[in-house]
């Protein structure tokens, strides 16, 4: 049983941004497809009433103090950017996107 | 054993440097010089620096002149993966989409390295983002294993063990978040540990998956590898994931271990890690089971273990790891560093983050992305991500029922032995087999290191051993126990490069 | 073109549902996952460091002064505070997102289940507060090629980072029905006094024109009887006025929508201030998926009973209490009182009591002139050139008769202007009352000799004439006189 379809990609693709080819579909799919097969039983196993644990070393309470630090250096904050333009990062036309 | 620099291990060559028999010039430049002779063929590092290395050793020779006191390993140079954040040299997580950032600072590890008055040689390379098991990933092409240039390094550290491998830096720095450092020592015949998740700072380290991740030292053998531990390890308040406790002492452990004295040790195999899988190589399997009997001679008690969770670790880590890589790479997206593309100032933003996307990143690591977004969409995630979550609750219950028996569990580092470029490329799940043995340590927390243990059709197999959380000074000093058992260490005895 | 019913004609057939999404932005020294500074107008992009321009391999570490402000809101606003608690990751693409993500609470809020009480037309309506959560704010994003900075037809845009990762606390309401009529002064209450209450605690200058207050607000509408109706939520609403204004502009447009029988769509709406009109933003085509998950670089919180409690000890009298315990002893009506509050008065005229000024006098100054003059060059009353202690001052002045009112406001132009305080600008204006009695019976008499006609109407008994003699003295003596008692001068010598 396929578990992923092509059109399923696509719309991961669109979630993640990424442009993918029509042949990166189909590779993807398969692949994806394979990998998660051979995680079928993971389902299987029996987790009922088990906590979830999303960290390795579970810690509590980790705060800073609401003290300044120096920020960065202008120019080392722009020098990285691909497009800079008054002192700000230069991006294409936001398109059919949220204000 | 011959006089030259580059066969000496880290600890002797501090000692040489620290009582006025070397320079930590004449080493650093050995090092240099090694990599130049050599590095074309291996293949380790993607980016070197001469200058910049020999500079840190200069003020290392002053300081040592001065009679400051100094670390443990001052002078002694040292390879970073590149997925380490180094201010001012290139770092790129071997991906094309980072090509040509400079970082603006360092990583806690580096800094501390740095303190420590080490000389960084360079950077290595690493599949990118430190997906996969081989090195094949990487955007800069591909590291070969010393001991075998048509083979793979393992991965994604293969770079930091190739160097170790083939003499081009006693000490490196690598990343484990299933296996990235151990992996790649087993089949270079180097030593590798992944400490307790948290005793080693990852702000810096560029993250693939945050909940696993864990920088820790390559090198030619136990007690080096324990000095540099102790060199990076250490609470950091800029890591909210940074235990703040005291550093285990793995030196101590590790020159404890050396003296073959295991009596009082009870040592778990781990059922499902080796008779319960039938994925390993007969020559691993009689490595390994040599390396148990040694461990018996040094006074160890065996016992079996069964760790029934550990059977679903490899499909947990790649559920966890490839969602939480999914959000830590979003970033990426051409606006304020790195790669952009397709901005013709007809495309729209959306358009050029995707291409940049798709333009930057590799097969491997946008499998991943899709995998990991695929695990966290709604509908999905509780199936996958939170199911795998919770099978990581059960694997820390495993470790932690084992650790009340046993005192450190072992078991083979990785199923089989350096594999050919392209060997595994069509077959993705049979590649993350690779970690088949490493996940569990890196979903539980806990310390896992990897020592040489023999050869099998002349590649080198690495043996395990697994510690509980904060608890790896056991693993170095088991580790070490076996290790002395050993003679002479692969890591002396690894063929000898043809320069190209 | 968009069909509205009239606001009576929408509520005599529809039953409106309010929902309303607050953004507060916190005054934390630093943000609220590194340590760069929050001071409000800097250079772009200086105030940026590893972690807020989410540089490879930058970790966050929690601003506890944030967790803490928060819990205070949460307090304040009568929630009960998490025992377990952590952040998530909501994930979505845009470019004044540095890491492609926001780092925000989902399942586990800091502060759940609270109200707050609003009056409007002297009836009491209850606000329940589902959740008070912590999460950061994006940079700012300049577009550029459009017309007036607008993003719909711009050519390009251009980001800066020093607003990114500022600690942003996000207060949801539960659905609000049964508002009737009401609804759109409901919102604006409740948007007052969530702005009060959290000024009142010290957390936020709660700017609204500033965004460091921004409202989303949901409305649907149902026939009585019926379901609740699609809502739709307007989004950025940058004003308490724009709050009513937005809640009554949807209720006219979708009703006459309904009334068509046309379905209403789930969508967000931005307002347009100069119109008072909402349109549509993006129209999602899929839902967005936000992949929530827990944030794995930071760590649980679990506050301690004992610190929510001495956080709780510092709250400071509700604002609402503190406005009746003020109403009661400054002797307004709940008129007046109410015409304080709206006017943003009541720190000032409270300081300006404590710093010697009658009660009436005080109200008087705060709500009359200054609030024009604010009102004239479209400042915030606080943003006046003028101190509490300068208004009481004032008023000291025109007590002992030595200013009168006409002359206070000239004494209010010099201080705004920047000439000093007012004994100072009444001293280089020459602008005292003249008490001088043998100057103003020159001056009257001067009056009387001018203005025949009127004198003879006083001597006539028509005391109501004496105006115009008053007036031409006040302009004889340039204003200074005290129009009091150059009444009794003119009818001592007239009658
Ligand atoms: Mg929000
Ligand atoms: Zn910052």
């Amino acid at each position: 049983m396929s578990t992923i379809s092509r059109e399923e990609v696509a719309h991961l693709a669109r979630l993640a941004r990424l442009e993918v080819t029509d042949e990166e579909l189909d590779a993807f799919a398969g692949q994806l497809d394979a990998v998660l097969e051979s995680m079928k039983a993971l389902g299987e196993v029996d987790t009922e009433g088990v906590q979830p644990s999303s960290h390795a070393v579970p810690l509590v309470n980790v705060f800073r103090e609401d003290r300044p630090q120096p920020s960065l250096p202008r120019e080392a904050v722009l020098d990285g950017g691909p497009d800079t333009a008054e002192g700000r990062f230069r991006v294409p036309r936001i398109l059919d996107e949220e204000v | 054993m011959s006089d030259r620099i580059i066969d000496k291990a880290a600890a002797e060559l501090a000692a040489d440097i620290r009582e006025g028999r070397l320079t930590s010039v004449e080493v650093t430049t050995a090092f240099l010089d090694r990599i130049d002779a050599v590095d074309g063929t291996v293949g380790a590092f993607l980016h070197v620096d001469r200058e910049g290395a020999l500079a840190a050793a200069r003020e290392a020779d002053a300081a040592v002149a001065a009679g400051e006191s100094v670390s443990p390993l001052a002078g002694v140079p040292i390879a970073v993966k590149d997925v380490v954040v180094t201010k001012g040299l290139p770092t790129t997580a071997a991906s094309k989409i980072l090509e040509g950032w400079i970082p603006p600072y360092d990583a806690t590890i580096v800094e501390r390295v740095k303190a420590a008055r080490m000389p960084i040689l360079g950077k290595t390379n690493l599949d990118e983002f430190a997906m996969g098991s081989s090195t094949e990933f990487s955007a800069y092409g591909r590291t070969a294993n010393p001991w075998d240039t048509g083979r793979i390094p393992g991965g994604s550290g293969g770079g930091s063990a190739a160097a170790v491998a083939a003499k081009m830096a006693p000490l490196a720095i690598g990343t484990d978040t299933g296996g990235s450092i151990r992996q790649p020592s087993a089949v270079t015949g180097t030593f590798g540990a992944k400490p307790t998740y948290g005793s080693n700072s990852r702000y810096g380290v560029i993250a693939f998956s945050s909940s696993l991740d864990t920088p820790g030292p390559v090198s030619r053998n136990a007690l080096d590898a324990a000095l540099l531990h102790e060199v990076i390890s250490g609470h950091d308040p800029r890591d909210s994931t940074a235990v703040d406790a005291p550093v285990p002492p793995v030196a101590e452990a590790a020159r404890l271990g050396a003296t073959g004295d295991l009596s009082g040790v009870t040592l778990g195999v781990v059922t499902e890690l080796t008779a319960g899988s039938d994925a390993a190589e007969p020559g691993v399997v009689e490595a390994y089971r040599a390396g148990i009997d040694q461990l018996v001679k040094l006074g160890a008690q065996i016992r079996e273990v069964s760790c029934p969770s550990f059977v679903h670790a490899l499909a947990a880590y790649y559920l966890i790891a490839p969602a939480e890589a999914s959000s830590n790479l979003a970033r990426y997206d051409g606006v304020r560093y790195g790669l952009r593309a397709g901005d013709d100032g007809e495309r729209g933003l959306e358009e050029v983050m995707s291409l940049t996307r798709e333009v930057g990143f590799g097969p491997e690591v946008k499998r991943r992305i899709l995998l990991g977004t695929y695990a966290l969409s709604a509908g999905y995630i509780d199936r996958f991500y939170g199911q795998a979550q919770k099978v990581r609750t059960l694997v820390k219950r495993d470790f932690e029922a084992a650790f009340e028996q046993v005192d450190a569990l072992v078991s083979p580092t990785t199923p089989f032995t350096a594999f050919k470029f392209g060997e595994h490329s069509e077959d993705l799940y049979r590649m993350y087999l690779a970690d088949l043995y490493t996940v569990p340590a890196n979903l539980y927390g806990g310390p896992g290191v990897s020592v040489p243990v023999g050869l099998a059709e002349g590649l080198p197999v690495g043996f395990q051993v697994m510690g509980p959380v904060m608890g790896d000074d056991i693993a170095y000093r088991v580790a070490a126990a076996l290790e002395s058992t050993q003679e002479p260490l692969l890591a002396d005895t690894a063929p000898e490069i043809e320069g190209k | 073109m968009t069909r509205l019913n009239t606001y009576d004609a929408a509520m005599a057939a529809y039953e409106p549902v309010l929902g309303i999404e607050t953004h507060i932005e916190l005054d934390t020294n630093t943000k609220m996952f590194c340590g760069c500074s929050t001071v409000f107008g800097a250079e772009p992009n200086t105030q940026v460091c590893p972690v807020c321009l989410a540089l490879p391999g930058a970790l966050p570490v929690a601003n506890k002064a944030a967790v803490e402000a928060t819990i205070k809101i949460g307090l304040a606003l009568n929630c009960s505070i998490a025992e377990w608690t952590r952040f998530a990751r909501k994930n979505y693409f845009y470019p004044d997102m540095p890491k492609n993500f926001q780092t925000s609470q989902h399942e586990e809020p800091l502060c759940e289940d609270g109200f707050v009480d609003v009056v409007v037309d002297g009836e009491s309506h209850r606000i329940e507060i589902e959740r008070v959560h912590l999460e950061e704010d994006t940079g700012k994003t300049l577009h550029v090629g459009g017309a007036a900075g607008r993003i719909h037809g711009a050519t390009e845009s251009l980001v800066d980072y020093n607003r990114a990762g500022i600690p942003l606390v996000e207060i949801v309401t539960r659905p609000v029905p049964g508002t009737g009529a009401l609804a759109p002064e409901v919102a604006r209450a409740y948007a007052a006094e969530l702005r009060d209450i959290v000024r009142s605690l010290g957390v936020s200058d709660v700017r609204m024109e500033q965004g460091s207050m921004r409202c989303d607000v949901n409305v649907s509408l149902n026939r009585p009887g019926e379901e609740w109706g699609t809502r739709t939520e307007t989004k950025n609403v940058n004003s308490l006025r724009s709050v009513e204004r937005s809640v009554r502009y949807e209720i006219r447009r979708q009703s006459a929508l309904l009334d068509a029988g046309d379905k209403i769509l789930q969508e967000t709406r931005h307002f347009h201030e100069a119109t008072g009109e909402t349109s549509p933003g993006r129209s999602k085509e899929e839902a967005t998926d936000y992949r929530y998950f827990p944030e794995p670089d930071l760590a649980v919180m679990e506050p301690s009973r004992a610190w929510v409690e001495e956080l709780r000890a510092t709250l400071p009298e509700p604002p609402r209490k503190r406005r009746e315990r003020l109403q009661a002893a400054w002797a307004l009506g709940d008129k007046e009182m109410q015409s304080v509050v709206n006017a943003d008065a009541v720190e000032l005229i409270e300081a300006t009591i404590a710093a010697g000024s009658s009660a009436s006098g005080a109200v008087k100054w705060w709500l009359g002139e200054l609030s024009r003059r604010a009102n004239e060059s479209g400042v915030e009353l606080d943003a006046l050139d003028i101190a509490p202690s300068q208004v009481a001052e004032l008023q000291g002045m025109v007590d002992d008769g030595r200013l009168n009112d006409k002359l206070a406001r000239q004494v209010i132009d010099g201080v705004l202007s920047g000439e000093g305080g007012p004994a100072e600008v009444a001293a280089a204006r020459g602008l005292e009352v003249v008490s001088d009695t043998g100057a103003l019976e020159a001056a009257v008499d001067e009056a009387i000799a001018a203005n025949p006609d009127a004198a003879d109407k006083i001597r006539g008994g028509k005391h109501a004439a004496a105006g115009a003699l008053i007036g031409a003295v006040m302009k004889s003596t340039k204003g200074q006189a005290d129009a009091g008692t150059v009444r009794r001068i003119i009818l001592d010598k007239l009658s």
